[in-house]
């Protein structure tokens, strides 16, 4: 979802105590993000994740993820899927239009998803959105030592390509990714550092396409 | 100077030896990497890991430390880049998952877009979506 979609919902909430803290996995810095950030204008913390901290954190593997996170600090719902789908892969790529059933799933999803946090910030732990902790853990992706070296690389590859060891960079990213294929997050950030306009093209359509019947964005069971 | 990534932070550590596929760091720059030697090990706030008895020759020669070693008796993951001098290391995917299934979100501090820290406890009391997103 757009970034401004996280300031309209803070200000329609402000009544709460309900917080959007939106992190930019970004590995040009604040550079990256300033015209996005900017556009947005966001009143609530929008902070810049160089290092991909938060991806390896909480497992993020893609973007939009989100985690909810209550008045004691404690974890309601896992890193998910926050409102988008697949209907991005029916896209005619040409003409960059999707069949209207797709529209339609699309913006339903991403509207339950937002009535479902508007439902927690005003109800709490009543909220049926707010899980319970067993839940949260069953749903939350174990990490395996292949995930936690691939997020080690990966930081690597950012600081080797600020350095402009640009090769090296890709190099240590590859070794990343056969270790942790699922992260979205590595594959895109680093085309994206090869070519800002690379993590949109075809490299990205083929990959996706190879998913095959396995979704691109898992869809998050309960909402929607 | 030797860059060295961790989690959230990276320093740069003067003295620094690789001895083999081994970084070994002055033993007063280990508090700078959030670790201390003490009697009972090396320690990380209330956490300490023994070193072996009779193989403390593998962690530190009295100068040195190998942080090295430390990380694999800890299941750290680490990977080094020799043309910039630059080590990173993580924690362990045990670490992680523990981290996780307390429920509690993990800590962490990140800029903004004008470089002010924002730590997410500082934000206990509110219902936080922690949302990332990309330009990409």
């Amino acid at each position: 979802m757009d970034l401004p979609v996280w300031q309209a919902l803070y200000e329609e909430l402000a009544e709460t105590n309900f917080l959007p803290i939106t992190v930019a996995l970004e590995s040009r810095g604040r550079e990256g993000a300033r015209q996005w950030i900017e556009a947005a204008n966001p009143a609530h913390p929008s902070l810049i994740d160089q290092g991909h901290l938060t991806a390896d954190l909480y497992g993020f593997v893609n973007v939009p993820m989100a985690a909810w996170i209550d008045e004691e600090g404690v974890i309601v719902r896992p890193p998910e899927t926050a409102g988008s789908t697949d209907s991005f892969r029916s896209m005619d790529r040409v003409a960059r239009t999707m069949p209207e059933d797709q529209r339609a799933l699309q913006r339903n999803t991403r509207a339950a998803y937002l009535d479902a946090l508007r439902d927690w910030a005003r109800s709490g732990t009543a909220s049926r959105f707010a899980l319970a902790g067993d839940e949260v853990r069953r749903r939350i992706e174990p990490r395996d030592e292949g995930r936690a070296r691939a997020a080690v690389l990966a930081r690597l590859a950012e600081s080797v390509w600020r350095a402009g060891y640009a090769g090296d960079a890709r190099a240590l990213f590859d070794e990343a990714e056969a270790l942790w294929p699922e992260s979205w997050a590595l594959k895109r950030q680093a085309w994206n550092l090869e070519d800002p306009m690379k993590s949109f093209g075809d490299e990205f359509w083929q990959a996706v396409q190879a998913l095959g019947d396995k979704p691109y964005y898992q869809p998050a069971g309960d909402i929607g | 100077m030797t860059k060295v990534l961790l989690p959230g932070t990276e320093v740069a550590i003067k003295g620094c030896e690789e001895r083999g596929e081994d970084l070994w760091v002055p033993v007063g720059s280990l508090p700078t990497l959030g670790w201390e030697l003490k009697p009972e090990g090396a320690c990380r706030g209330d956490f300490c890991a023994p070193l072996h008895a009779g193989r403390e020759a593998e962690f530190t020669d009295g100068n040195r430390f190998s942080f090295t070693a430390l990380a694999r008796r800890l299941g750290m993951p680490f990977a080094s880049h020799a043309a910039t001098d630059t080590w990173a290391f993580g924690e362990s995917s045990e670490t992680r998952n523990d981290a996780l299934d307390s429920l509690i979100a993990p800590d962490f501090s990140l800029p903004d877009l004008s470089g002010g820290e924002h730590r997410l406890s500082d934000y206990r009391g509110k219902k936080v979506i922690l949302l990332a997103w990309a330009s990409w």
